[in-house]
Parts: C-alpha cells; structure tokens; sequence
C-alpha cells in the first residue's frame, strides 16, 4: 500500500508538471484552433532567462526571496515578449490560411527556437541553482514527497483556479470566450480579436515560464532541448483531456503523470512512453475529441 | 609560332608541371585521417582528438617527419551519426589516407569500419567502447586505445561484490548504446558471480522531467547499490533523487560520469558517488608533456580523450616508421609486437586490437572531487 | 519606395529584437564557477539584422501591394509565375531535362566517389519527399512520424538479412510492403481524427516504433544496432567499394525515375483526384461520393511504401542501422523538403530535397546553423510563399465554346 501511495505521489508531481505546460497549448488552442508547437520552447526560454537572472542576481549579492521574485518577474516577462513576438512573427500573417500552414509554421518556430539557444548559450546541462528551499515542515513525509514537489502542485492548483476564474468573470475572459467561440461575431461586437490573440499567448508564455522555473529548479538541471520533451508530453496530456479546455488540460496532465509511473513502478520504465503515447491513440479512438474536450460539429 | 598557341602551351606545360608537382608532393607525404563529432551536440567528445593528432603531427613534422615524409592530416566531421560516418569514411578513402584516428562514437565507428577495412586501412579509436568492435573479429583493420565496456562492467562489478560487500544490486540504465551495453554486462557479470543478486533491471527515458517513480522502485527493490550505465545528465537526476528521498543506496556508474560537470550539477547529493574511469595517469612523463602542450597551444585543459587520442597518434606513427612503409600489414605486424611510449605507459595492441595495459580502475566524490579509491 | 516612416518603424523593430534577445544572446553565465560573460557585440548583430531584415520584407511588401493594384487597374498584365512559364513551354524545359538528365547518368564519371557517395543520400531524400509529399502535399494528412516507415523498412532489410539470409532485391518489395501494412494499421485508428490530432498521434507512432526498436533487444539489437548488412547484389558480381558505390548510385536513379513515374500517374489519376478534393474539403468530399475512408488509408500505405522501400536502400548503403537515425528530426526534415518544394508538387519536392540535402554538406563550416535555417526556412515559406519554390501545377481543362 506505501508502494501505491508513493507511486501515486510521484504520478501527481509529474501530473501537476505537465499541467503547467499543457495549460498554454489548452488556452492558444481554445482561442484560434492552433497547435502552437513553440510553446514548448517558450517554457525552456523562460527557464534559461531564470537561470541567467537568478546567477546575475546572485553574483551582485541580492538576498535569497528577491531573487526568486525577481527571477519569476524577469522570466514570466521576457517569455511573455518571445510569446509574443512569435505570434506577431509566425502565426498572425497566417490567420486565413489553411489548417496545415501555421502548423507548420509552428513546428519551423520550435526547430528555430531550439537551435537559437543551442547557438546563443550551450549545448551542455547547465545546473540550475535550488531556488525553493527545503522545508523543515516536510521532513517527517520526505520519503513520499519533497518541497519542490509540493510547491509545483500547489502552484499549478492556483494558476488553474486563478485562470478559471479569469475566463468566467472578467471582461478580458468574456472577450476570449467570445473569440473562442466565433472569431468573426466577435469582431462585430467590437472585441479587438488581434489584442484578444496577444493577451493568450502572453499569459500562456508567462506561466510556462514560471512553469520552467519552478521545474528547472526541481531537476536541476537545463539545457536547449528540456523543452521539447517536457513541450510533447504536455501537449500530448492537453490532447488526451480535450485540448482546448482548461480544467481538460489539468486532468489529462494528471492522468498522463499517474500512468507514467504507475507503469514505472507496476510494470517496466522501459516502456513508459509507448505505454503514454498508447493512452493517447486509445482514447482518441474512442473520444476523437478528448475527454472534457467538446465534439466540435462542422457546419458547411 | 603565334601568340596565342604559345600561351596555350604554356598554360598547358605550367598546368602538366602543377599536376607532376601535386602528385610527386602526394606521393611524398602520410595521411593520416582524422574522424569524428566536430561539430553538434557531441562535438566536446570530438574536438581534442583532433587537437591531439595536431600537436602529435606538428612534432613529427618539427622533427623531420617520417623516414623523411611530412605528416598530412585530413580531418573530417560524422557528427557521430552513423550515416554521415559512411560519407565521411568514403571521402577519406577516395582521398587515400594511409591511417584514421577516429571515429569517436562506437555506432559511427561501426557503419564506417566496412569501408575502411574494404579499403584496407587501419584504424585507430580514442573512444569507442563497444566491445563487439573488436571481440567480434569482424574488424581485423580496427585497434584502439581504450578499454572497452566489458571492462569497465567487470571493474565496477568487482568493485561492488568484492570490495563493498554489497548482495543486492539495482542496473540501471539510459535505454542508450553505451549505457545499455555497459548495463547488460553489469548483469551478466553479477549473475555469473553467484555472490550477489540482480534485484531490478530497467532502462530510464532520458530527458524526462522527473525520476521520482523509477527511485521508489529502486527503493522497494531492497537495493544495496545501483549500478548506473548512461551519462551524467541523467545520473545526477537520479542520484539528487534518490537522496532527496533520504536513500543511502550506494550508486556506482561509468566513466560517462566520472566527469567534474557531474559533480558540479549535483553539488552536495554527489557525495560519496562512485565511477569507473581511466587510471590515473598524471605521472606518466608523456601525458604531462602533451598536457602541457595542449595547455600552452590553446590556455585551457584538454578534453574528453585526449591522453587516448595522443597515445592514437603516438602509436600510429610510431608504427609507421618501425615499418618503414604504409603497408597496412607492416604496420600492424609492429602495432601487434613492439611497445610503444604512450600516455599510459608501454603499449602494444593484443590480437584483437585492444591496447594493453589501458584499464578503468574506480573513483569515488570526496570532498567535491574525484579521488581514486583502487 | 520605403518611406521615412518605416526607417522609424525598422528602429523600434531593431529595438524590440535587442531587448528581447538581450538574456540569452548578450549574458552567459556560468553558474558553478559564477562567472558572467557580456557579449555586447551581439546585441550589435541583432540589432542591425533586425533593422535590415524588416526592411528588406517592408519592401518586398510594397512592391508586391504596388504590383497588385497595377494588375488590378488592368494597368499590367498578370505574370505567370517563372517556374510556370518553364514548366509549360516544351521547348524551355525538354532541353532542360535532357541537361540535367545527362548530368545525373555522368556525374559518377565526373566526381570522386565521395561526391556520388553524398548524391545518393540525397536522392533517398528525394525519394522520400515524394512519398511523404502522397500524404501531407496531395492529401493533407499531416503526418510527423513519417520516419517510423523508412524505420521499418531498414531493419526489414536488417533483420531479414540477418535470420534467412534474404539478399538485398527480395527485401525491397517486402519492406515496402511491409511498411504500407504499418502505414494502414497507423491509418485505421487515426482516421476519425482531424489535422491536428491526426499530427500528434502519428508523432507519438513515430515515437513508438523507434522506442521498441530501442528497448526489444531479442528482436531488434537495442540500440547498439546491426552492423554488416550487405551492400545489394548484381547476379552475385563482388565488387569493390567504389564499383558498388556507383552501382547503388545507379539503383537510386532507376528508383528516383520510378518514383516520379508513379507518384505522377496517381496525381491524375481517380484516387489522387480524390486526394486532391479531400485535402481542399473533406465534407465536400463525402457528398461528392467519395470513401473518406478507402482514400485516406491509400494515401498512408502510398506514402509509406516509398519510405519502406527508401529505408531498405538506407540500410544497404550505410550497412549498418541503430534506432537513433530514425528520430523525430529526420521527419522535420523530410516534411522541410516538402513544404519548401512547394506541397504536392513532384518537381518542386525534387529540387527541394537536393537543395536541403547537398547545400549542408558542402557547407560544412555552417553546419551548426543547419537546424536554425531549416526552422527558420519552414517559418518564411509559410509566411511568404506558402505555395512553395514550384506550386504545383493543377490540370485545367478549357470548354471551348462553338
């Protein structure tokens, strides 16, 4: 039973990672329909940044909690100005186009992104400095779950709660519901649906860069391609909740996590992959449209 | 005779000379190719061989050659992957290189070494540790100057059963070819020993965000150590891990981790981690004078394989002026036979190709550093 | 022309760009030796590229909205694209294939070995262009794990070598045929699934198949691969490395010719009209009577013969294979070629693949820029001319009236 709990414990840290990504593909995709395979990339961004403006900081002597506020500022703001820029770059001029063009777009932007860290930092693993701290208080469950791992799911169940309430109740989530709904209508109720866009991919970019920062902070360690990898699974666990739906993107994360390592601990780390990208086929063949996400009708 | 027959056949005369000239200069020097990651993600592994062919050829040169012929090096990229080393082996060949030095990655070695043995050239490897290269018998043309992972394997085994006592092992590997190598002999080794018990046998994804799972079920394990085969990235993951959870699991890994960057990433969980590396050879007379070389040529300390890459270089050319020609079966005759003064000693290769007298022996993080335990 | 305004406008693009590269292009940190590094000279570069690069696509605007209001006018006639007015004038492009087809039979007889050596793998490239160019260019199936087929097919050749002993020419029909089968087992769950979701699964196939190959070790040799796989036969004939060398380049040739053979008579014929109509409107598509379901598993087991076939080539030229030459890169790349030949255009896809396969090999001193243009080229292609270096060129059939 210990065994089940810790495995549990180690499905849900991993659950709540992925969810700090997927929330970014969920909300860009709920808004104009887009895989926006950059996003990925934009985590890893604003994990370098971190790296780069805690170690600044640190040199010049700021003490330990400026830093980490500092640090979180800098990031969510310079990954928000990448997430933007992106948009504006590749995918604005493709708004009309067909289905394929931004995708693929997308998927040049992420190529592109990685080879500019590669280029402009490090091939290597760069060690990341511990930013959160050992809690005293945790020691007695240390076997079972760590501080980081503690701070990442209660940060993501925040961000979750925060983001809901966002799009339920204020003018700017009405707005992006509206846009999400129909891009043109909403255009004619006066909604400027470009700054609509802007305002999706720079709160996604900014989370994912907390996301980064907290997470490198767990792994300690960083390098040019963590973002692709943390970037397909995320998306891969937002596709499996029903991509386009926030409470879907933090569920599927969580499912994704949990089968992870309960195929870990039960059957073989050998096959954990096959055994997540197998979940996914699954249940796509039998909800096409994922497990909160809406079966969306065409109408001609 | 008109002007302008006469400036053909000039052009044509001075282009005949130029050609005699080209061919004669060819004839006159030895090639030795240089193969290997220069450029990509792998390059670091890559890069000091050819630093150190460099400074091995511009001594020889210094001094006058071989038997009277300059020393040409061709140096060429693979980026370790294995279709780009068949290209890269098929340019040195057309451009009749009499020995390469390379290539660095046991799978690019492997697809480029049916060219070259076609070729009939001999070929020398600082790095690549995959035991079938030479145990298989299917390279006569191969020889290298580091031990392979079978080696390494038996060392850490040994190390673990007979020196720490240890009953219960975890293996542990990066689903890579050099890891799951290094692993399943692991495995093989304990199983053979009949004094310890394989408890768990797993490959981990590399990359991926968290390692928690996979620590547990070593955990559960009952695990006295973890033999870990792959590199550092992922070591210092796991181990962080591991201890963070408040395991006291010895953790013994590979010479993919016997690297300062280990230590320096996992800081103070790194404490008391063991690795296999090559012995310990900063005595040896050759290894400081290359070093020192290195150091004064480029201001910093030489990279992975390097004291492998100069013993490479040394006892190619070396074989080459025993031999008096660049006849491929001369030279090996004298690489099979006679010594030679290398970075780790007198060496000469065995029938397969492995050099003698290169071994691992083990380290453990004292303090921050590597200090050598055997 | 550019006017003063967007010389402005170009200086706070230039800025933007510094400031946004300014972390990661002007400090390196070196966080166990706590050392940061400035780099101001780059923030320079970034700044001046920046500037010229909006310049260069303002005005490249300008003259293409100028030119659109003239035509509009009626004050210029349209101009028919220049690959257009070559491809539809026999008389231009006759003399034209017949150079570049006598360049192709000689260039073993030209060039060193080495060369010929490089020119196959870039023919394979063409090869799998066109075959992924079935699916993505004709079809519209996004499809991100094309490199899962030519997986299969090289350790077809491989494996089947290894326990029976199969030559080379036995085992080119079967990979092929071997990879149309995964093509439609991949189809079949799939086929619900709209472009995006069809993207990410056919991702994760990829993915799959090369982390069994990875981890089966009784099956596949894990990932320290099978080494000595025969080079193809001729009736038995040894040869030495560059006879065989030039014999595959050959092979390639006659393969290459096949390829366009094939690939152009399904482009016209019923099933690749069928492709065409699913890709601009599947619901069209269906009222129009065709089987949504029957096309799209054609156009996957297409597409994935030509990589099965190309695979088993892959495998006998480099004589050895390992899981990690068959990574999700190897399908951006392939997918790279298509998009930039122009998607569904078999001449476009050609010389695509020999641009985005030689021009890096010849630029060795660039090579850590390879990825970046390659992502970067995928990005402009799409935003600038989303048609591709050739569009393709549909059959227009006129009424004359009488």
């Amino acid at each position: 039973m210990d065994y089940f709990v810790e495995l549990f414990f180690s499905g849900l840290t991993r659950g709540s990672i992925y969810a700090l990504i997927a929330l970014g593909y969920t909300m860009v995709y709920g808004i104009i329909g887009l895989i926006n395979f950059a996003h990925g990339e934009i985590y890893m961004i604003g994990a370098f940044t971190a790296l780069i403006v805690s170690t600044v900081l640190s040199i010049f002597g700021f003490p330990l909690p400026a830093i980490i506020i500092l640090t979180a500022l800098a990031a969510a703001i310079w990954a928000s100005a990448y997430g933007y820029t992106v948009e504006k770059l590749a995918y604005r001029p493709l708004r009309n186009a067909s289905r394929l063009s931004p995708l693929i777009s997308a998927i040049g932007m992420s190529i592109f992104l990685q080879n500019y860290v590669l280029l402009a930092q490090t091939p290597d693993f760069l060690p990341f400095p511990a930013l959160i701290p050992d809690f005293d208080f945790m020691e007695p469950y240390a076997g079972f779950i760590g501080s980081s791992d503690l701070v990442i799911l209660v940060t993501t169940t925040v961000i979750m709660i925060l983001l809901t309430l966002l799009i339920k109740f204020t003018r700017t989530g009405k707005a992006m519901r509206a846009t999400a709904q129909d891009r043109k209508m909403a255009m004619l109720v006066g909604i400027n649906v470009d700054h609509v866009i802007s305002i999706t991919f720079i709160l996604g970019s900014a989370l994912a860069a907390i996301g980064g920062m907290l997470i490198a902070s767990h792994i300690g360690q960083i390098n040019f391609y963590i973002g692709f990898i943390a970037g397909i699974k995320a998306f891969t666990a937002a596709v499996l909740g029903g991509i386009g739906s926030i409470p879907g993107a933090v569920l599927g994360s969580f499912i994704l996590g949990l089968t992870e390592s309960f195929a870990t601990g039960y059957v073989s780390s050998d096959y954990e992959d096959v055994f997540a990208f197998s979940l996914l086929v699954l249940i796509l063949i039998f909800r096409p449209s994922g497990l909160l996400g809406k079966a969306t009708i065409e109408k001609v | 005779m008109n002007l302008s027959v006469k400036i053909t056949s000039f052009c044509a005369a001075a282009l005949l000379a130029l050609g005699l000239c080209t061919s004669a200069m060819a004839a006159d020097t030895i090639k030795i190719g240089v193969a290997g990651a220069h450029s990509g993600d792998l390059a670091s592994y890559g890069l000091p061989t050819v630093k150190a062919a460099e400074l091995v050829a511009a001594d020889i040169n210094a001094a006058g050659g071989i038997n009277g012929k300059k020393v040409e090096l061709l140096v060429e990229d693979d980026v370790c992957k294995p279709e780009v080393a068949t290209n890269t082996a098929t340019k040195l060949v057309s451009e009749g290189v009499n020995v390469v030095i390379g290539h660095i990655c046991s799978g690019a070695t492997k697809a480029a070494l049916p060219i070259y043995r076609d070729a009939h050239v001999i070929v020398m490897s600082p790095s690549a540790t995959n035991p079938a290269l030479t145990q298989s018998g299917d390279y006569p043309n191969f020889y290298r100057t580091i031990a392979s992972d079978d080696a390494q394997a038996r060392t850490e085994v040994n190390f673990a059963i007979n020196k720490l006592g240890v009953k219960k092992i975890a293996v542990i590997h990066d689903k890579g070819d050099y890891g799951k190598g290094l692993a399943e002999f692991a495995k093989k080794f304990i199983d053979d020993s009949g004094k310890a018990k394989v408890v768990l046998f797993e490959g981990i994804t590399p990359g991926a965000v968290d390692y928690s799972a996979i620590v547990q079920k070593i955990r559960r394990s009952g695990a006295d150590a973890v033999i870990f085969g792959g590199y550092h990235p992922e070591a210092s993951k796991i181990v962080t891990q591991m201890r963070k959870k408040r395991m006291k699991t010895i953790f013994i890994s590979d010479d993919g981790v016997k690297d300062d960057t280990f230590i320096k990433v996992a800081g103070k969980y790194a404490e008391g981690v063991y690795a296999t590396g090559p012995a310990d050879v900063t005595a040896n007379p050759v290894t400081r004078e290359y070093r020192e070389k290195y150091k004064k040529a480029y201001g910093d300390e030489p990279g992975a394989f390097f004291d492998n890459a100069v013993a490479a270089a040394l006892a190619l050319t070396n074989a080459i002026a025993k031999a008096g020609s660049t006849d491929p079966a001369a030279i090996a005759k004298v690489l099979h036979t006679e010594d030679v003064a290398t970075p780790f000693g007198m060496i000469h290769f065995d029938k397969h190709g492995d050099a003698t007298g290169v071994g691992f022996t083990m380290y453990q993080v004292r303090d921050g550093k590597y200090v050598q335990v055997q | 022309m550019l006017s003063f305004k967007d010389f402005g406008r170009a200086c706070v693009v230039a800025l933007w760009f510094m400031v946004l590269t300014f972390p990661l292009m002007v400090i390196k940190v070196n966080p166990i030796d706590r050392v940061i590094t400035w780099r101001w000279h780059n923030m320079v570069w970034v700044g001046v590229g920046s500037f010229l690069c909006y310049l260069a696509s303002r005005a490249w605007q300008i003259h293409r909205d100028a030119r659109l209001r003239r035509i509009r006018l009626g004050q210029e006639e349209e101009k028919e694209p220049l690959s257009r007015r070559i491809l539809q004038n026999p008389s231009i492009y006759r003399p034209l294939l017949a150079a570049g087809a006598l360049f192709f039979l000689a260039f073993p007889g030209l060039f060193s070995t080495y060369q010929t050596n490089i020119m196959i793998t870039a023919l394979m490239y063409v090869v799998l262009g066109l075959g992924l160019n079935i699916v993505v260019g004709v079809a519209g199936l996004l499809d991100l794990g094309y490199v899962a087929f030519y997986a299969v097919g090289a350790y077809a050749y491989a494996l089947l070598n290894l326990h029976f002993g199969l030559g080379f020419w036995t085992v080119l029909p079967i990979g092929g045929l071997l990879a149309a089968t995964f093509g439609i087992l991949l189809g079949f769950p799939v086929l619900r699934l709209r472009g995006d979701y069809l993207a990410i699964v056919t991702l994760g196939f990829g993915e799959i198949i090369r982390l069994i190959l990875e981890n089966w070790n009784e099956f596949s040799h894990g990932p320290s691969g099978i080494s000595n796989i025969p080079r193809p036969g001729f009736f038995g004939i040894q040869m030495s490395l560059d006879q065989s060398i030039t014999y595959l380049y050959y092979l390639m040739i006659g393969m290459v010719l096949f390829t366009i053979f094939v690939v152009n008579r399904l482009q016209n014929s019923r099933i690749g009209r069928a492709w065409f109509a699913l890709r601009e409107d599947e619901i069209a598509c269906q009222a129009m009577g065709i089987d949504k379901t029957r096309t799209k598993l054609t156009a996957f087991a297409l597409g994935a013969t030509w990589a099965g076939m190309v695979g088993v080539i892959f495998a006998a030229k480099t004589t050895f294979v390992n899981p990690a030459s068959f990574t999700f890169l190897e399908s951006a790349i392939i997918l790279c070629i298509v998009v930039l030949g122009g998607m569904g255009s078999i001449v476009g896809v050609i010389i695509a693949a020999l641009v985005l396969i030689l021009l890096p090999e010849y630029l060795r001193a660039f090579s850590e820029y390879r990825m970046l243009v390659f992502g970067a080229v995928l990005v402009i292609m799409m935003v600038f001319r989303p048609q591709g270096i050739v569009a393709n060129i549909r059959k227009t059939y006129r009424v004359e009236e009488g």
